[in-house]
């Protein structure tokens, strides 16, 4: 077996592996985790195609700082509070989303596999690349001529992401106005519990939503509201104010 | 030599000349001005409101949204005279085209927004949400929007795509004490990123098969090669139907739409239906039109008929079964795409001429209609649900006037623009012999047209509930109804100049200059 192929199954076995991690796990440390081999796998593809600096890369953004945020955000929330995922209560749809899966699978196997040894008549695509240009002033070439419009305009997808990211961590004022919408109760227990101290607000938000006439969710929001709500208020009072 | 000038020389050879060979695309300042305005109108918005803060009044951040983006309309007008004069060109290294078909996407995008300004700028204070973040998220997403719509490249196009979605994530949940509205948002984001890995593996088979991102590229080696193993590039294209398929909310990939639609803040959502739709579409017909129209046609046409006659039908028959306004305006937006689906499945210069008018003529009718239900449901958004309508001719004749010209023209009756928008997609689909889907779009159009006067025989023939709220119009409110009226009448009695526009918007690609 050549050196490449043999690389390549190796590294493909611990991409595939970590991202089948990613999904299982039911620890979200654990998914993280599953995640840098995933990301380490794609470093050694890159080193396989002789692109150092990319591997280099990857290895130092993505499984240096990405994951170790992911982490950090993790462990900040509290590895304990991921568990609440519930599985699907419809049958059916299970049974049809697994399907769809397996479908999906086959088929993009099915497309990579038939597309064989030839798929584009192109051969300048698989050709190896120039060794006397290294490949940090290809890729610098490659960002500043051909993708210097995607290079530039991603700054604003990253400036739509911070001030998202700042909009949406805001502290809200007030009790939902829309809970009544939610008939089972669930809806503010959750609300509850992902916003102790919330309740302080309670007068004023309840003037608010009076003003319309038929919030009718403001007494049910005092009863149930004061258990859960008690012990976190005096900790967080401070943030909400 | 005195010292500064070495400098400047030393920095000069440093900084400014380039490695020999190597040649910095040049960049048309020019041409991607209406993008500039936008993006830069966004980020100014943000540097002076946070610089400023307190002490910017309140009608600063929709007047300056207003401004941004009748400035970036205005801006087309030299570079369609431009167009008109020298043709379709490709801009910074072949990324960006210049055409009859972005300029005229950019302009619906900039009406969009300026409905969506107007809205925001009495819904905000409704609800005691005002934030200037709303207003740079708009201009940013309509951005990503203009980008699209002009994309010369895929991986432009997916940031783009990206730039749009993103802010249309964070605005369907920003509405921070209606759960349902982060609900919304929460589910949107995830199906979202889930269709946008979609497209990415689509581009990244079509890249594999074709050997380039660049769709001026794609086209001309499509044109000059035969793929005899054409696997990878089926795939391609059926991954990026898929993720652009969600965008545009067709079916089978709608199950986001009602939900998000419903949960959004409602002029959000009339901006989705109007601006997100058309980036969306502006994609699809790009790609699978122009840079695989010529040589694919016969293996996607297939795909997009399904996604249409699917569109049509459940997006009618769902909406029926609608008690929710919204929900309904949800579910016909799905049947709306489904008829500008038929123009994308036309694949021939009319088609594209015939979604363009229809993407324009829907900004307009969604805009009127989201502003209807924004008033309606009044603070707190509780009032969305057909009862709430009952009676609403006695109470506020105007208001009920102006949704049932809306609703009449989403129904396609003659004298609105909905009627023309229709006939010119329903056309184009029989003129490349696709009759069946378009007896199937007209059949829908019937049964969707029930659903419409529903909601127009509950605000004339019902009475009106005993000891509901006063309804209160606000200003800005009231002349985005009366500009949507207007445009729906306007365009539906004297449809020539802008149909003739959307007769040359047609999209064109060139090789970029090597």
């Amino acid at each position: 077996m050549r050196v490449e192929v043999f690389t390549f199954l190796v590294a493909g076995a611990i991409c595939v592996g970590g991202a089948l991690g990613v999904v299982l796990f039911r620890n979200p440390v654990h998914n993280a985790l599953s995640l840098v081999a995933t990301l380490f796998g794609v470093a050694v593809l890159f080193i396989a195609q002789e692109a150092y600096f990319l591997a280099a890369i990857q290895v130092i953004v993505y499984a240096g700082a990405i994951v170790i945020l992911f982490l950090f955000v993790i462990m900040l929330l509290g590895v304990d509070q991921a568990e609440a995922i519930e599985r699907d209560p419809f049958r059916l749809r299970r049974t049809i989303t697994v399907l769809g899966g397996a479908v999906l699978l086959a088929g993009s196997v099915a497309i990579l596999l038939a597309a064989g040894q030839r798929t584009t008549g192109r051969e300048a695509a698989t050709a190896p690349l120039d060794p006397a240009v290294p490949d940090v002033e290809r890729l610098g070439r490659a960002i500043f001529t051909d993708y210097v419009f995607a290079f530039e305009i991603t700054a604003l997808l990253l400036t739509v992401a911070v001030v998202g990211a700042v909009v949406l961590t805001r502290r809200s004022t007030g009790t939902p106005i829309d809970l009544e919408e939610f008939p089972d109760g669930s809806a503010y227990d959750v609300w509850v519990s992902d916003h102790p101290g919330a309740l302080v607000d309670e007068d004023t938000a309840d003037a608010d939503a009076d003003a319309d006439g038929e919030d009718g969710s403001g007494d049910d929001a005092t009863d149930t509201g004061d258990a859960d709500g008690q012990d976190d208020e005096s900790a967080d009072s401070e943030v909400t104010s | 030599m005195s010292g500064p000038s070495v400098l400047a020389a030393a920095l000069q050879d440093v900084l400014i000349e380039p490695a020999p060979g190597f040649e910095v695309p040049s960049i048309d300042w020019a041409g991607i001005a209406p993008n500039l305005i936008l993006m830069l109108g966004s980020i100014l918005l943000l540097t002076v409101v946070s610089v400023l803060k307190r002490r910017v009044p309140s009608w600063f951040a929709p007047v300056w949204t207003i401004s941004a983006a009748v400035a970036a309309g205005c801006a087309v007008v030299p570079l369609w005279q431009r167009f008109a004069d020298t043709g379709p060109e490709t801009l910074v290294g072949g990324a960006v085209g210049l055409d009859g078909f972005s300029l005229f996407a950019t302009v619906v995008v900039c009406i969009a927004v300026v409905f969506v300004a107007l809205l925001l700028a009495d819904y905000l204070p409704r609800e005691s949400l005002e934030s200037p973040e709303w207003y740079v998220l708009v201009l940013l997403s309509a951005s990503g929007a203009v980008t699209m719509a002009s994309a010369d490249d895929l991986i432009v196009l997916f940031v783009g795509l990206e730039i749009l979605s993103v802010a249309a994530y964070v605005m369907t949940a920003m509405h921070r004490r209606r759960v349902t509205s982060q609900e919304a948002g929460l589910k949107y984001f995830v199906l979202g990123a889930f269709s946008s890995a979609f497209l990415l593996y689509g581009i990244a088979l079509t890249y594999g098969a074709t050997g380039s991102t660049n769709l001026a590229e794609i086209q001309a080696f499509l044109a000059g090669d035969v793929v005899t193993q054409n696997a990878l590039l089926l795939g391609g294209l059926a991954f990026m139907l898929v993720g652009l398929g969600f965008k545009v909310g067709a079916v089978p990939f709608h199950s986001w739409a009602p939900d998000v639609y419903q949960g959004a803040p409602t002029p959000i959502s009339g901006y989705m239906a109007g601006a997100v739709k058309l980036g969306a579409f502006a994609a699809l017909l790009r790609v699978f039109v122009v840079a695989f129209g010529p040589a694919y046609r016969q293996e996607w046409q297939p795909l997009v008929a399904v996604l249409a006659v699917l569109s049509l039908v459940v997006g009618a028959f769902a909406a029926i079964s609608q008690t929710n306004v919204k929900r309904m305006l949800a579910y016909s937006s799905i049947n709306h795409a489904g008829f500008i689906l038929l123009g994308v499945l036309a694949a021939s210069a009319a088609g594209t001429e015939s979604a363009l008018f229809y993407l324009l003529a829907y900004t307009f009718m969604a805009a009127g209609s989201f502003a209807v239900v924004t008033v309606v449901g009044r603070t707190g958004e509780h009032r969305q649900s057909l009862e709430d309508y009952r009676g609403l001719a006695s109470v506020r004749p105007g208001l009920a006037l102006v949704f049932t010209v809306l609703l009449l023209s989403q129904a396609g009756v003659p004298l609105t623009v909905g009627f023309l928008a229709k006939l010119y997609v329903v056309t184009a689909a029989v003129e490349s012999g696709f009759d069946w889907v378009a007896v199937v779009a007209m059949l829908t159009a019937v049964v969707s047209a029930f659903m419409y006067l529903r909601i127009v025989a509950t605000m004339y023939f019902a009475d009106a509930p005993e000891g509901a709220p006063a309804l209160r119009i606000p200003a800005a409110t009231g002349v985005a109804l009366g500009l949507s009226v207007v445009g729906v009448l306007l365009l539906g009695i004297v449809p020539g100049p802008v149909s003739d526009w959307a007769n040359e918007a047609v999209a064109q690609l060139v090789v970029a200059a090597p």
